[in-house]
């Protein structure tokens, strides 16, 4: 890794773990390279608190290259920092300039409890999932490819939320903790595809009682989890959601119990 | 599985939001409409047919009682979900670059919906307790129009008037198009019309609105 001559001031929210009250601490990040992501300045910072026998900061990452979702910071006010539509892997040095102060935050949901520091568990976004985010198949050989024809614009659509890749950053950037674009993503990724249309009516009724007593907020369409989202994923997924919801509750011939 | 309730679901409560703001957004348009007649500049003799039509039709009068319910249900709801989305969030971030990813006003539907509200009861007695509950109009002492015209000679409430117009204008220019999204009214042809006519209505009404108390405090329409 080559070392570069930035120097920058990181105000990082440190916090034991969820039960325990977080604040910020103050490190200085020096010799950073413009060409490092956010996230190995933050290695050349870790490495250098072990070396000083220190505890490191802990944070969440794994592909390092925009497709995981791991990477959850919130930066400067905005989740995966200054950027649009990208990870905070996918984040560079050379978007700050020497001498800046960033603030680093946690996601911040009732429904993201922090794990330690950065770290935030999401397994709310799993039990979203768990709850109709799935189709029912046949085992066995797979299918020859392309054998149900689909509409081009509907596979296009469908491939468009497919990309949501459930990082959180539109729960992160909503001012009301609003999950809503993670479930229309998911919701619609199916509704528009001819294999969802089995479980169309449930899964929609289904996840989004899930994503209600998990505890996120209420969408009221400001259009922040669309900007943020490193997916690019469309307020149109969430009015599509909207109206899978009304029209399943309206015509769903079953009584439950 | 229990069957989830309407309107305890997060999508039932910004559907009725949305309902009951589209219903707000119709009364404001024959509002608008009726009062424009002071523009005739007849000294409120057409204005004051249309208002003693507004109040003694039993339609509008029963329609009355429903914008009462549509108001109170748009409050209540907002409430509830504003209560709902502060839990969803118990600690909340120091640093915040909301303007990064979304306007001021759809951010803050909360304080413009409380100033419209104040402005709401200031404009109520004005006008609607003193038409419904006293016997200032229907005796004949004065004419509605006469009403406004003394209500307009105070400067200040001019310019509660029109600032409370600007609060109006910025809650409708999120709101309505906010409203279609909710109901779930998404299309890749009609939402920019949806859109540009937001922008057009929450632009026009509150300036229409906000020139009547202006015109007849400075005697353009007596």
């Amino acid at each position: 890794m080559s070392h570069g001559n930035m120097n920058l001031t990181l105000k990082v929210w440190k916090q034991k773990n969820k039960d325990t009250k977080g604040r910020f601490e103050t490190y200085n990040a020096k010799g950073i390279s413009p060409d490092m992501s956010f996230l190995e300045m933050f290695d050349v910072v870790n490495e250098q608190l072990i070396n000083e026998n220190k505890e490191p900061i802990a944070f969440d990452h794994d592909c390092r290259e925009g497709i995981c979702g791991a990477c959850s910071m919130y930066i400067n006010g905005r989740p995966h920092g200054p950027k649009g539509a990208v990870t905070t892997c996918q984040l560079h040095m050379r978007s700050f300039k020497d001498g800046d102060t960033i603030v680093v935050e946690p996601w911040r949901s009732a429904a993201f409890p922090v794990i330690k520091d950065l770290a935030v568990d999401r397994s709310s976004f799993d039990r979203i999932i768990a709850a109709g985010g799935f189709v029912n198949i046949n085992t066995g050989n797979a299918k020859d490819a392309n054998n149900i024809l689909i509409n081009k614009d509907d596979a296009d659509d469908a491939f468009n939320a497919a990309a949501c890749i459930g990082c959180g950053a539109c729960v992160a950037a909503c001012k009301n903790s609003s999950a809503m674009l993670f479930v229309s993503a998911k919701v619609s990724q199916l509704a528009l595809l001819p294999q969802g249309q089995i479980e169309r009516q449930d899964r929609v009724l289904n996840m989004v009682k899930q994503m209600d007593e998990e505890g996120f907020g209420n969408c009221t369409n400001t259009g922040a989890c669309e900007a943020e989202c490193p997916k690019s994923i469309s307020l149109e997924n969430i009015a599509r959601l909207n109206r899978e919801y009304s029209s399943a509750l309206l015509t769903q011939n079953k009584i439950h119990h | 599985m229990s069957k989830p309730g309407f309107a305890s679901s997060s999508i039932g409560k910004k559907i009725l939001m949305g309902i009951t703001g589209l219903f707000l957004i119709t009364f404001l348009l024959v509002h608008c409409f009726i009062n424009s007649l002071i523009f005739f500049n007849d000294g409120g003799e057409t204005f004051n047919k249309g208002a003693e039509f507004m109040g003694t039709n039993w339609l509008i009068r029963t329609m009355e009682i429903v914008l009462f319910i549509g108001i109170f249900a748009h409050i209540f709801l907002a409430l509830k979900l504003t209560i709902d989305n502060r839990k969803a969030r118990p600690t909340g971030y120091a640093v915040v670059n909301g303007g990064a990813n979304s306007t001021w006003y759809s951010r803050w539907m909360g304080l413009l919906g409380t100033l419209i509200l104040m402005f709401l009861i200031i404009h109520l007695k004005h006008f609607w307790v003193v038409s419904r509950f006293t016997d200032h109009i229907t005796s004949g002492e004065e004419t509605i129009f006469q009403e406004m015209m003394e209500v307009f000679e105070n400067p200040l409430i001019v310019a509660i008037y029109c600032a409370s117009m600007i609060s109006l204008a910025y809650h409708l220019l999120h709101g309505f198009q906010s409203a279609f999204q909710s109901l779930g009214l998404n299309h890749k042809k009609y939402t920019p019309i949806i859109k540009t006519t937001g922008v057009a209505f929450a632009i026009l009404i509150p300036l229409i609105f906000a020139s009547m108390p202006l015109v007849m405090h400075f005697g353009i329409i007596k």
